[in-house]
């Protein structure tokens, strides 16, 4: 490559006159060639472009798909709305119990009352033949 | 327009993007949000997109417009001296561990340009961008960009050349 053709197309870089493909020969030129003296100062510019043309961005693009949460979101209000039937459900059928038990024990206590009821009963009947026992005690007082 | 078609459309110049925004806003992890944020702009927009022939040089322009945005607000609020001082401290630090390194003295000199000149130059220097598509990205005439562009270049070359003469000490 001719210096001067270098130097002309430098000159005209500082000018902003280049083109992009003249701009990509000096920068090739700095990057293999020898370089002159003189024009050293211009290099480390030129490597400095091509090297900062080199960094990439790293980080993840977009956040994980919005599917996916959407997704999670509907399994929670399904989870939330399961939790409340259940515990609805659940209470109806506990009282249900609740009320099955109390009749149960209202049933036994009516059949033991009864039992004492008609063991009284026979307790009475032979409590009656003690007033048998009164009247037959008033016949003889007053006979006498 | 499905994700992993949206994904190859993107894939191309994402990296121009990140580079774009890491030029104007310096520190790579701000860079790295900001080129997050936009993609995620983009994709709430890609049913739009379609209609978009240039969907590489929209999001170029959606990306300069955020960077600036963002320098702007950091300009309003405190954050900045925060951010600039710590920035200060990272760049003596690294100056002193890296005299000898060239490459980035290039770099800080393109720091202090202007954002307009530092725009110019990443697009054309460093991502070969034809003058008409850089118009069209910053929104500028060709003439104003072709002088912003030569300004840029004549200032990180006289730079370049008093650290080179006086070996930068």
């Amino acid at each position: 490559m001719e210096l001067d053709r270098i130097e002309k197309l430098l000159e005209k870089y500082l000018e902003a006159t280049t083109t992009v493909a003249e701009e990509e020969i000096v920068r090739d030129y700095f990057a293999n060639e020898d370089i002159p003296g003189h024009l050293k100062s211009y290099a480390p510019m030129f490597h400095y472009f091509s090297a900062a043309k080199e960094e990439r961005f790293t980080k993840q693009m977009l956040p994980k798909p919005k599917r996916q949460r959407g997704y999670l979101a509907w399994a929670s209000i399904a989870a939330a709305a399961v939790l409340v039937f259940g515990i609805y459900f659940g209470t109806v059928y506990y009282n249900q119990q609740e009320q099955k038990k109390a009749e149960f024990a209202y049933q036994e206590t009516k059949k033991a009352l009864s039992l004492l009821a008609a063991n009284f009963e026979r307790g009475t009947e032979k409590v009656a033949y003690l007033k048998e026992f009164e009247a037959t005690k008033e016949k003889i007082y007053n006979k006498n | 327009m499905q994700q992993t078609e949206f994904l190859d459309v993107v894939l191309p110049f994402k990296d121009k993007m990140f580079r774009l925004a890491k030029r104007l806003l310096v520190s790579r992890e701000e860079a790295e949000d900001a080129t997050q944020e936009i993609l995620m702009k983009l994709w709430s927009k890609n049913k739009i997109m379609a209609n978009y022939n240039n969907v590489e040089a929209y999001a170029m322009t959606m990306t300069k417009n955020f960077c600036l945005d963002r320098l702007k607000s950091k300009q309003a609020g405190n954050l900045k001296l925060v951010h600039s001082n710590y920035q200060d401290e990272n760049v003596s630090l690294q100056s002193e561990i890296e005299v000898s390194d060239s490459l980035s003295w290039v770099e800080k000199i393109m720091e202090e340009l202007p954002e307009q000149q530092k725009m110019v130059l990443q697009l054309r220097d460093v991502e070969q961008y034809e003058f008409d598509e850089i118009a069209k990205l910053l929104d500028m005439k060709p003439t104003a960009i072709r002088v912003a562009l030569s300004r840029a270049r004549k200032t990180v070359r006289e730079k370049l050349v008093q650290k080179h003469n006086y070996g930068i000490g």
